[in-house]
């Protein structure tokens, strides 16, 4: 019934390869090295020395380890890559995603050694990888681009001058950029100052090239890309559209296929203009064209990605098509098996990015564990979860914070939208913090709902960022019926020798400051909670040792989740995704609590803490120094995104060490 | 506070001697120089008695942030079910004033009696700061020494809650030989049941003995202290500064000198999580560990382990990871948690079963053995076996510590306590090598030759008596191609071959069973039965 997981690949293949290398870790290659299996080819991994136990490594036929856990060392280390390629025998590389996927040199060098890098040849890569050259190549195949300026920027000051040409706002981002990094948006003069050196910055760590370019910013667009497909023989394809307009940080968030803003007629202008972009830069495997699109159904063109995307799965879900499989026929030289009159789109695929971070913090900053549980919600019909770890993997520092792709396919984006929601509330996730409070509050949003987003959903959505889910009256008392229940279920079970105990409880749940008096009698599994003079009734078949809480509250049913329980009575729901503290104590507990003392919490805005982990990369002040309120202290690089780091209050620096996460600056 | 309630839970004792008194009762009340009736005498002592120090005191004991004795009890046990003894006792003092009717309280600075948690029956006192600051009187001592007897007749723990200022100073000696009968019947139920103290308020001056003869001590946060002489008389003794907080209050004791087992934020977290902790204990040395429902399954197995050890043999993880992965449900009730880090010790179940886990904490020291964490393990260890519990032991040890501080110290007298206290051991033992197994360690850290039932090891674990560098830099001495003698002692011993050709360990497991093979051997060993020689007690190298 996953029409998105088992229909693409026919049962026969064409000779392809033998053994393919996947240069790349984490859920992207073990999705190539899936479909590699399914067409009888070869797997070799390469990682480095952390993720030697990774999933992937498991997965594969044969892994190499390619050196130390910084990419440069291990993932972007093309001498170590083209070693292993040559010890294991590979005839091809598929690059997966970042990394060296968009990188020609590699490409280069494994056409020197006569391996097939899986993935458009050296020319495409190098003409599109460049944004500068990009444009104008766009402009010349009669795509609608941007305006702005099709130039290197030299310096701050220059990019000054050219944005005051331009008009603000504009967008000042990396040549040879992608995935939002190097990016930045500036709304005057001081931002684009400050906005250039970050992106330099972070050009020049992420990519090994810091030239920058500055265009034109469109306010409140929507992000709608158009996956491609091109053979050598000049055939080319577009499989429809992806939304990915949700996004923090110009990272995309929840991405679906397809649009809901797009006509047939829309739709078609601009697939054609990606075919024509493909064809003209003589482009074969899959890529992306991505656009920008503005309320009136403007569309400009915004980049191409000559690899295969993060969020592909949502394409292969409406057309039935393995796209990972169409790459290695394309790079093995085949034709073309479809034409355009052939690509359906059928039903409609949600994609949620599920990430190790604090929706809390600007939508979501980095953070590391072990997963000390983890369970995906395959059980459920119509969930593809893409991931590269498993229960007790760590989240380091070192790679992207991704743990999973949660992709969910209905015949309507109704059906698709209600899966996702069940999908996430199955979803069991332990040892790191997660964004599932944000993206279960994404989707069940009016505005996301209606299809009214932009890629300033989130900031406009939630101006004070994001607080997790606001509870209504009626939620309310589900939870605290429910923590009510748990309490109860507890308790009684270590009174297990008494006999059936079936007396009333009388019990005083806290809940965000507000208390409640609640009375819970108990028969068999169900649970009557009087709430405020409302009953409410808890049942199910749910035991106090399992991760999910799959409970009946008056009729409906709902998957919670219980995080923490205590012998003091604490308890912790995830509840509609986020997590809810409660307290729950006996009517005698609750009472004599008013004469417990209130611990005064640690004053901490004389410490400067790292609200992310990470490292390093520029400290702004010397011991000794005054710093005003506001003023930078350092800037931390984590999961390759520079942060400024600013003083809490006006102070004198005592003394500066290394960090590592929350450790103190 | 429902005073009403109390006046009904004790009724029952009353209505006993209500009923002897009754015939007597019409007489006396000719001669009563009070005008009162003995029943009437009785109400009003018992009014008396459940008001302690009176309702000021009360205040001002809400006030510092701390409850009273009853309404701790009442917290701690299971609603309805405290009988309390000796309500009518009363001091014997007749100095200083204090034979004045306004000086006599009902019950006097204590409250004691019997109650249920959970349904378990249980000893308890509690100390009442509201009368004469909780101080130790001849009375308050007999009442305590009398739950301790009956606790240790019919097998079941006792639990004191301290809230004491001291020695009762106007009883002088009466005083102290209240104390030491305490101390002497403390150390008679050494092992027989459980004791338990936690500290809600001051413990200072020879009271301090009674808590540190007792099994564990647990304190209240920043309103218990415990020290032999007070702030005070240290300033006037070796003119060091420091404030009772510092000196002995609950971070002092959990974290630097190990005298307290744990700590909680505030008097109703402790008595809540004194309630859950009692969950885990047997009622005497007659009981089995106690068995609970469980609900996590005891076949489950743990993915997550077979990847937690780290390939490089330098590089940390956390064992209470492989704990919480373990056990069920993920609870572990971890004693000493911030003191001698380097040795993780606590109560889980396995399939409902109370288990003493031991495991040495590799992110701490490398986990290594030294005094603290010696003699931390080492108690641990003979409470388990005193009380019937099975213990899991985790090793990924390194060796001893070395060093002059070390050394100076005594670590082979400590260290000898924790070998001791595993080789005496009779319960169940299982261990579970995880990584290293060096040197002296090895043996130490419940290996088969001390009478390990079950021993497992990883896939992982390098059972040999030292690291490859040092034992190549020994055996091949000032001899060429180190590197190549390296590699070939890193291939013999850094595995767990050779210890499993000889029988030492009983197999080698894949990590993620081990929750699953631990659960099917205890079922095996609930029946093993050994004892040791006769002795009159054994010498452990104190």
């Amino acid at each position: 019934q996953n029409k998105c997981l088992n229909r693409p690949v026919p049962f026969s293949f064409p000779q392809t390869f033998d053994k393919i290398l996947i240069a790349n870790r984490g859920e992207i290659a073990c999705r190539v090295i899936k479909t590699c299996k399914k067409m009888g080819i070869k797997t070799v991994a390469v990682h480095s020395d952390v993720d030697s136990s990774a999933v992937h490594v498991k997965m594969a036929d044969e892994a190499v380890c390619v050196g130390p856990a910084p990419t440069s060392k291990s993932y972007l280390n093309m001498d170590a890559i083209m070693n292993a390629v040559k010890q294991t025998g590979a005839q091809a590389v598929h690059p997966g995603y970042g990394f060296l996927s968009e990188n020609k040199e590699f490409a280069k060098r494994l056409a020197a050694e006569g391996v097939t890098f899986i993935g458009p040849d050296t020319h495409a890569i190098q003409a599109m990888g460049d944004k500068i050259e990009s444009k104008l190549i766009a402009k010349a195949a009669k795509v609608n681009t941007i305006p702005g300026f099709d130039g290197v920027v030299k310096d701050a000051e220059e990019a000054v001058k050219i944005a005051g040409e331009i008009g603000y706002p504009v967008m000042i981002k990396a040549s040879a950029g992608g995935g939002g990094k190097g990016m930045r948006i500036s709304w005057n003069d001081e931002e684009t100052r400050e906005g250039f050196r970050f992106s330099s910055q972070e050009a020049a760590s992420s990519f090994g090239d810091d030239r920058l370019l500055i265009e034109k910013f469109i306010d409140n667009p929507r992000h709608i890309e158009i996956q491609v497909l091109a053979d050598k023989h000049g055939n080319a394809l577009w499989l429809n559209e992806r939304e990915c307009s949700i996004q923090r940080r110009n990272q995309k968030v929840v991405e679906e296929a397809p649009s809901t803003f797009l006509d047939p007629d829309t739709r078609r202008a601009m697939g054609e203009q990606a075919v024509s972009l493909a064809k003209a830069v003589k482009y074969s495997s899959a890529g992306t064209v991505e656009f920008l699109v503005d309320s009136q159904k403007n569309f400009y063109f915004l980049e191409m990605n000559t690899r295969l995307q993060v969020e592909h799965p949502i394409t292969e879900c409406i057309t039935g098509l393995d796209l990972v499989h169409q790459m290695i026929r394309i790079a093995k030289g085949y034709k073309l098996q479809q034409k355009q009159s052939d690509i359906p789109i059928n039903g409609w695929a949600i994609e949620s990015r599920v990430y190790a971070e604090d929706p809390y913090k600007s939508f979501g900053l980095p953070s590391i564990g072990r997963l000390s549980q983890y369970q995906e919600p395959l059980n459920l019909p119509n969930v593809r979860v893409d991931s590269g770890i498993q229960e007790g993997s760590d989240i380091s520092i070192y790679y992207d914070p991704m743990i999973s792709k949660l992709v969910t396919y209905g015949k309507t984006r109704e059906e698709a939208l209600k899966k996702m929601e069940e999908a996430l509330d199955n979803y069991v996730i332990r040892g790191v913090t997660h964004n599932i409070p944000l993206l279960r509050e994404i989707i069940v949003h009016p505005r996301f709902v209606s299809g009214d987003i932009s890629t300033k959903f989130l900031p406009e959505v939630y101006p004070d960022g994001f607080k997790g889910h606001m509870l209504t009256a009626g939620e309310r008392r589900e939870l605290l019926a429910t923590a009510a229940a748990l309490y109860v279920a507890a308790q009684l079970r270590s009174q297990k020798f008494l006999g059936d105990l079936s007396r009333q409880w009388e019990l005083c749940v806290e809940l965000d400051k507000g208390v409640h008096m609640l009375g819970v009698s108990r028969a068999g599994n169900n649970y009557t909670v009087e709430i405020d003079g409302e009953k409410v009734e808890v049942s199910g078949e749910w035991n106090l040792a399992s991760a999910l809480l799959p409970i009946t509250i008056n009729g409906k049913h709902r998957n919670l989740q219980c995080l923490l329980r205590t012998a003091a009575g604490e308890i912790t729901l995830q509840y509609l995704g986020t997590s809810f503290k409660l307290r729950v104590l006996s009517k005698l507990a609750a009472y004599l609590s008013k004469h417990m003392p209130e611990k005064i919490p640690e004053d901490t805005s004389s410490i400067l803490r790292s609200p992310m982990p990470g490292s390093v990369v520029a400290v702004s002040v010397k011991p000794g120094d005054n710093v005003a309120e506001g003023q930078e202290i350092c800037v931390i690089e984590a999961m390759k995104m520079q942060n400024s780091m600013t003083a809490a209050k006006t102070a004198k620096v005592n003394s500066g060490q290394d960090i590592s996460y929350l450790d103190l600056v | 506070m429902d005073y009403i309630y109390q006046v009904r839970l004790t009724t029952h004792i009353s209505s006993a001697i209500g009923s002897l008194t009754h015939a007597l009762l019409q007489n006396a009340r000719c001669y009563s120089v009070s005008h009162l009736s003995v029943q009437e005498r009785i109400e009003q002592k018992r009014k008396a008695a459940l008001t302690g120090g009176g309702q000021l005191r009360i205040a001002a004991q809400h006030k510092r942030g701390k409850l009273t004795a009853r309404e701790r009890l009442e917290l701690l046990l299971d609603p309805d079910s405290f009988v309390e003894y000796d309500m009518f006792v009363e001091h014997r003092c007749s100095d200083f004033g204090m034979e004045a009717d306004h000086n006599k309280y009902p019950g006097d600075s204590v409250v004691t009696g019997q109650g249920r948690i959970n349904g378990r029956l249980v000893y308890v006192f509690s100390q009442d700061f509201t009368v004469f600051g909780g101080s130790l009187s001849g009375a308050h001592a007999q009442k305590i020494c009398k739950i301790m007897d009956q606790a240790m007749m019919v097998g079941a723990p006792v639990i004191g809650l301290n809230d004491s200022g001291g020695a009762r100073i106007q009883e002088g000696v009466e005083s102290l030989a209240g104390y030491a009968d305490i101390f002497l019947r403390n150390v008679m139920a050494s092992g027989v049941v459980p004791q338990i103290s936690l500290i809600m308020g001051p413990c200072a001056g020879g009271a301090v003995y009674s808590p540190a003869l007792t099994d564990f001590t647990f304190m209240v946060k920043d309103t218990s202290y415990l020290f032999i002489t007070g702030p005070d008389v240290v300033k006037s003794v070796t003119n060091e500064d420091v404030t009772q907080e510092e000196l002995g209050g609950a971070k002092t004791h959990t974290t630097v000198s190990g005298v307290a087992h744990r700590a909680f934020e505030n008097d109703i977290d402790a008595l809540l999580n004194l309630r859950n902790f009692f969950n885990f204990l047997p009622l005497s040395n007659k009981d089995p560990a106690p068995v609970t429902e469980c609900h996590d399954p005891r076949d489950r197995l743990v993915p997550g382990l077979d990847t937690i050890v780290p390939f490089e043999s330098t590089k940390a993880y956390d064992m209470l990871d492989i704990v919480h992965g373990i056990v069920d449900e993920r609870e572990f009730f971890e004693i000493m948690p911030n003191y001698a880090k380097n040795i993780v010790v606590g109560f889980a179940r396995m399939n409902g079963r109370t288990v003493g886990i031991v495991g040495n904490q590799p992110k701490v020291a490398s986990g290594c053995l030294d005094i603290n964490s010696s003699v931390k393990g080492a108690r641990f260890v003979r409470f388990c076996d005193a009380f019937n519990i099975p213990i899991i032991t985790f090793v990924d040890v390194p060796g001893f510590l070395p060093g002059t501080a070390q050394e100076y110290g005594g670590i082979i007298r400590h260290g000898a306590k924790l070998l001791y206290a595993f080789a005496e051991a009779t319960v169940p033992k299982i261990t579970v090598i995880t990584r290293k197994a060096y040197g002296g360690a090895y043996d130490v850290m419940s290996s088969k030759h001390l009478r390990g039932d079950v021993n497992y090891a990883w896939p992982s674990a390098e059972v040999a008596v030292m690291g490859a560098k040092g034992a190549v830099q020994i055996i091949f001495r000032g001899k060429e191609n180190q590197a190549e003698a390296e590699a070939e002692y890193v291939e013999k011993f850094a595995n767990p071959f050779p210890a499993a050709v000889r029988g030492f360990v009983d197999d080698i497991i894949q990590p993620s069973t081990t929750r699953k093979r631990i659960c099917r051997d205890l079922e095996v060993l609930a029946s093993k039965k050994q004892t040791n020689p006769w002795k009159k007690h054994a010498n452990i190298p104190l």
